[in-house]
């Protein structure tokens, strides 16, 4: 059974195995506003717990998507260079941006659970 | 990851804009149709003969086809013109209170001076005996410069405010350099209300920026500049006045620190206009101003520029100011472009081909022999004075994120008074477009929610201020008891509705192509 | 003060409202030993025929280019432009508006700025183009820095017929970001081997045509082998003009075209405002930098234009921004698409045709000089000329001859060791007197 964590940057991660499916948060792609562009990293690029994996764009603002883990891009949602769109519309789903296969499980009990996380959105 | 700013980008809802016209014109506002819709490619609108037969020169590198550029005749090139300046607003059309821009009444004057053939119509690379007068120009705008701002040495070359931005960091990147010091000094710091083009440059020369925070009263938190000034740390890129329209009263303390710690100060002088004669950045410390002459020194915006930025640099970074500069032996003058062997010189380098922006050093010495040092003192008094009294006239009914306290040349307001009424920052200022004013600098600084920041000038007449504040009073009340609609949808009367930069952003098109042929066989 | 509208009664009044007694008052946050008493040690205020005067003697102290048979290029052209073009960008609406960030209000700005970019694509052969640059030489850096982002790579190769400012902008530039530069040796006659230094690490090569010499280089090897090792072609010029009558860059497998607008629609003026055209291919216009001017629509289906990609920029980017660059050079464009427009690829093609005629008349006269070599196998309406003396005093004599003969190569790059060269420009300005007072000067001082 897949288990959803969150960062406080509002990117998600739903691991299945050692391979976690990364994301943004409804939360985040609703203040975000239309997602108009996706900077995707490199297949096979390694990154760290915190490092920047990817880059969202509004129409005015650019932001940054870090890992919530540590590992290597193992796949990257393609999809979304000629839809961003999706990013709003299924952010959970469809919208994903990248897996990642893990380099240190534990750093998965730093995260929040999905009602740590709500509650965290409930106070913003 | 979030967009703090809040600002919505979607086009709003069609209603409201009266009654529809057959041609789409709307009596003196004519739509006009893009050059290559109307334009053909036969067409030319210049007269030039053919020249003679002749044997080309050009080793078979001769263009061949279609180049895909319509021309129009003279008079349709006028009204195509024409037509499309009507879709503007300038500072000639009514008050343009975009904040951090200076849009200052543009003397026509400069315009006729700088068109003088003597300065419009000379070659950069004419023997420099034959473009005194063109030097002197320059050398005595230099002048004028050092006077009212106190520092030892300018570069003129920089082509508008961020490239001067750029020519004050590679000055101090090259005096750190000239020190031994470039492996170690990497940090800038920036106040995280400082124009993007702070970070920016000093990130685009390898410096690692920092921010600094602010105080409660929105001015630079000077002990942690304290805490954070060490043998790292390049120098600080710091807006004075700052962007919140507020003057850094520790910009002496400021100063002091980093020149302790043996970093620099730049001083970002998009603001120079509100101090203008009132202080001078050399007496406070600074070591390296940009001036935006088409700020503080009138030249006109154009749309969008040509801008000038020269730097003005304190005696520690004279030594490395940019090629070309001028020297003056006797009464000739002369024009330095290239790096030479001569004590006490050491350019960094060069930052653009030949000499700068003659165009707007003219204008803005036309300004500054104009206003004199009594008329710009004056006019740096009745633009902070007109922006106060914009404060004082608003103060109860907008929000104050830094509390009601005298400003400098600009007011910053934020969006606290109009939560709760589905009105943004952004809606009011597209209502105030249907009102005939051009919107405040919005969502700008960053650090506010919402800002909205005033910069009326001092081209602004008491009643025309007076007629400014009574239209923002009626809209806001208006905001504040639920006439959403007035803004949410506004403009209804400009030229276009609200635009959909979403759709621009997510598939853009960034040019004309010639529409696909209609096939006649499709069915 | 005539600019300044509040009288001494409307300063008391508002000061009386604002709740203050003195405008020092609201200047209290400049500390108190910092702040100028009197006035600072400049002339007083002066009237519109005063500072006239002023000005009109200086300018008066120039030998202005049309004053004088005018000959010198090198990077900015005397061309004819159509009064037209003056007159309409004075116009209140485009002079004194600003960036057009409320499009509602700039659709004026915007929708010059996409036919100037649509303009600049088709006339560098390119798919995009952005909404200018502040010139030539700055757009060529911006060009390398691009590169280096495209490529992630940080090399440069600089072919030896670039305009020494140009390179040493971009060396200026390199040495401050910790980037590589290769700079080849002056190239007078387009022979140097460029695809020698063509390899893995390099990252773009910056090639003008015509060249700093007035050479047209076929660019189409060079972008060949740049491809094949995953480097850009940078190509740069600095007389848009020929751009009317020779094969253009993107023809020729140039990624990003850059160059000097000035000789469409702008004046000498002495250096500046010039416009920076910037153009490149589609696929990389998200590293691009400058300002992007795209077509929408408004909430009432009609077509408009906004300014477009803008997270690329320092506004919003802040340190991760493709460039610092903030204004474009927005009136300049304005003369640029104006003039074009009025010209179109029929009349540009002949202005293109009356230039390269005339540089070629010029050419075939000068050859004939004792003392002269004209260097060019190819050239568009500029050439080099090898003189007997060195051409920094040959210039200096025709010059009190009231001759503007054109630019010493040394007076560029001084230590090159080329003080012989002389660069010569013929545009349609040039009368069969002009090139016979620049015949007869050049016999009498060589």
């Amino acid at each position: 059974m897949a288990e959803t964590r969150y960062t406080k940057d509002h990117e998600y991660i739903r691991v299945d195995g050692d391979t976690g499916t990364v994301g943004i948060t409804d939360f985040a792609q609703s203040q975000l506003g239309d997602v108009v562009f996706v900077e995707l990293p490199a297949v096979g690029k390694t990154v760290a717990k915190g490092d920047e994996a990817a880059v969202v764009e509004s129409v005015k603002a650019a932001s940054e998507l870090y890992a919530p883990v540590s590992g290597e891009v193992v796949e990257v949602n393609g999809a979304l260079t000629d839809a961003p769109a999706t990013v709003n519309e299924d952010p959970k789903g469809h919208g994903w941006f990248l897996k990642l296969k893990l380099k240190d499980p534990s750093e998965l009990q730093g995260l929040m659970t999905e009602d740590q996380y709500n509650d965290y959105v409930a106070n913003l | 990851m979030l967009n703090r700013q809040g600002r919505p980008t979607a086009a709003a809802d069609a209603s409201g804009s009266g009654r529809a016209t057959f041609t789409g014109n709307r009596a003196l506002l004519q739509s006009e149709a893009l050059l290559f819709e109307i334009g053909r490619l036969d067409t030319t609108g210049v007269d030039i003969d053919e020249p003679e037969p002749f044997t080309p020169r050009l080793g078979g590198l001769e263009r061949k086809g279609d180049i895909g550029l319509p021309g129009l005749s003279e008079p349709e090139a006028m009204r195509h013109y024409v037509r499309l300046s009507q879709q503007n607003y300038g500072i000639d059309t009514g008050l343009f209170p975009l904040g951090s821009c200076t849009m200052k009444h543009n003397p026509r004057l400069n315009e006729r001076v700088a068109r003088l053939p003597g300065f419009a119509d000379v070659h950069p690379l004419q023997p420099v005996s034959t473009v005194q007068g063109a030097l002197e120009a320059m050398d005595q705008l230099g002048r004028w410069l050092l006077e009212l701002t106190g520092m030892e040495a300018v570069a003129l070359s920089p082509k508008a405010g961020a490239h001067g931005e750029l020519c004050g960091m590679m000055a101090i990147k090259a005096a750190i350099e000239a020190k031994g010091e470039g492996a170690t000094r990497k940090v800038v710091l920036v106040p995280e209300s400082a124009h993007g083009t702070n970070p920016a440059t000093a990130a685009l020369i390898g410096f690692e920026v920092k921010a600094v925070p602010a105080r409660e009263d929105g001015t630079v938190d000077v002990e942690s500049v304290r805490a954070m000034a060490g043998p790292d740390v390049a120098a600080i890129m710091l807006t004075n006045p700052n962007t919140l329209g507020l003057f850094e009263r520790d910009i002496v303390d400021i100063a002091r620190i980093l020149h302790a710690a043996g970093a620099y100060f730049y001083c970002d002088g998009a603001n120079f206009n509100a101090i203008v004669g009132k202080a001078r950045p050399g007496d406070l410390g600074v070591d390296a101003m940009h001036i935006n002459l088409h700020k503080t020194f009138s030249t006109p915006h154009g749309g969008g520029g040509p801008g000038s930025g020269p730097v003005v640099l304190s005696p520690r970074l004279a030594p490395f100011a940019p090629l070309p500069f001028l020297t003056r032996e006797g009464g000739t003058l002369g024009l330095v472009e290239m790096a030479r062997d001569h004590a006490g010189e050491r350019p960094f380098g060069r930052l653009t081909a030949f000499h700068g922006q003659m165009g707007m050093f003219v204008r803005a010495l036309a300004y500054m022999l104009s206003h004199g040092a009594d008329g710009m003192k004056q006019a740096s008094e009745d633009a902070v004075l007109n922006a106060n009294y914009v404060r004082a006239c608003l103060s109860d009914l907008l929000s104050l994120p830094f509390g009601d306290r005298p400003c400098m040349h600009e007011v910053l307001f934020d969006d606290t008074w109009l939560k709760g009424t589905g009105v943004t920052t952004l809606d009011f200022a597209k209502a105030m477009i249907d009102e005939g004013y051009h919107p405040m600098t919005v969502y700008f600084p960053l650090v506010v929610h919402g800002a909205m920041l005033v910069e009326p000038t001092e081209s602004e007449s008491r009643a025309s201020l007076d007629l400014f504040i009574a239209t923002l009073r009626d809209l806001a009340l208006s905001a504040t008891s639920g006439d959403t609609e007035r803004f949410t949808g506004a403009p209804y009367l400009a030229p276009r509705r609200r635009l959909d930069e979403t759709r621009a952003a997510r598939s853009p098109v960034l040019r004309w192509t010639p529409p696909e042929p209609v096939s006649e066989a499709a069915e | 003060m005539r600019y300044l509208p509040l009288s001494d009664a409307d300063r008391g009044a508002m000061l009386a409202r604002i709740g203050v007694d003195s405008i020092d008052a609201l200047f209290a946050d400049i500390p108190a030993e910092m702040r100028l008493d009197g006035l600072v040690d400049l002339p007083r205020r002066k009237g519109e025929m005063e500072v006239e005067r002023l000005l009109a003697r200086m300018a008066g102290r120039n030998l202005t280019a049309g004053a004088a048979p005018f000959f010198v290029g090198a990077g900015a052209y005397r061309h004819h432009v159509p009064a037209t073009v003056d007159h309409l960008i004075q116009r209140s609406e485009f002079l004194t508006s600003y960036t057009p960030y409320q499009p509602e209000i700039a659709q004026g700005t915007l929708q010059y700025l996409y036919e100037f970019q649509t303009q600049v694509a088709a006339l560098t052969g390119m798919e995009v183009a952005n909404a200018s640059m502040y010139d030539g030489s700055t757009a060529c850096g911006e060009a390398v820095l691009m590169a280096h982002r495209v490529t992630r790579r940080r090399k440069a190769v600089l072919s030896g017929g670039l305009h020494p400012h140009y390179a040493e902008v971009v060396r200026t530039l390199s040495r401050m970001a910790s980037d590589d530069v290769v700079t080849l040796a002056p190239d007078v006659t387009a022979s140097e081997d460029l695809l020698a230094s063509i390899d893995d690490s390099v990252s773009c090569v910056v090639v003008q045509t015509p060249d700093v010499f007035g050479n047209l280089r076929d660019l189409t090897a060079i972008g060949e082998k740049c491809r094949a090792h995953g480097a850009l072609l940078v190509a740069v010029f600095t007389e848009a003009v020929s751009l009317g009558l020779v094969t253009p860059p993107g023809a020729m497998g140039a990624d990003i075209v850059v160059g000097e607008g000035q000789s469409i629609g702008n004046a000498l003026n002495f250096g500046g405002p010039y416009v920076g055209l910037f153009a490149a291919r589609a696929k990389h216009v998200r590293q691009m930098p400058g300002r992007l001017c795209g077509e929408t629509v408004d909430a009432e289906g009609r077509r408009g234009f906004v300014l477009t990609l803008s997270t690329r920029e320092q506004h919003i980017r802040r340190d991760k921004a493709t460039s610092n660059i903030c204004t474009n050079s927005g009136l300049c464009s304005l003369a640029f698409t104006i003039h074009m427009t009025l010209l179109g690829q029929a009349g540009l093609k002949r202005l293109a045709r009356v230039n390269h005629a005339n540089a070629v008349k010029l050419a075939d006269m000068l050859a004939g000089v004792p003392g002269v070599d004209v260097l060019n196998a190819t050239f568009f309406n500029e050439f080099t000329l090898r003189l007997r003396r060195p051409a920094a005093e040959v210039v200096e004599a025709l010059a009190g001859k009231g001759v503007l003969a054109g630019v010493p190569y040394s007076r560029l790059d001084p230590g090159a060791g080329l003080d012989d060269l002389l660069l010569v420009a013929s545009t349609e300005i040039n009368t069969d007197d002009d090139r016979a007072a620049l015949v007869a000067g050049l016999k009498e001082v060589l």
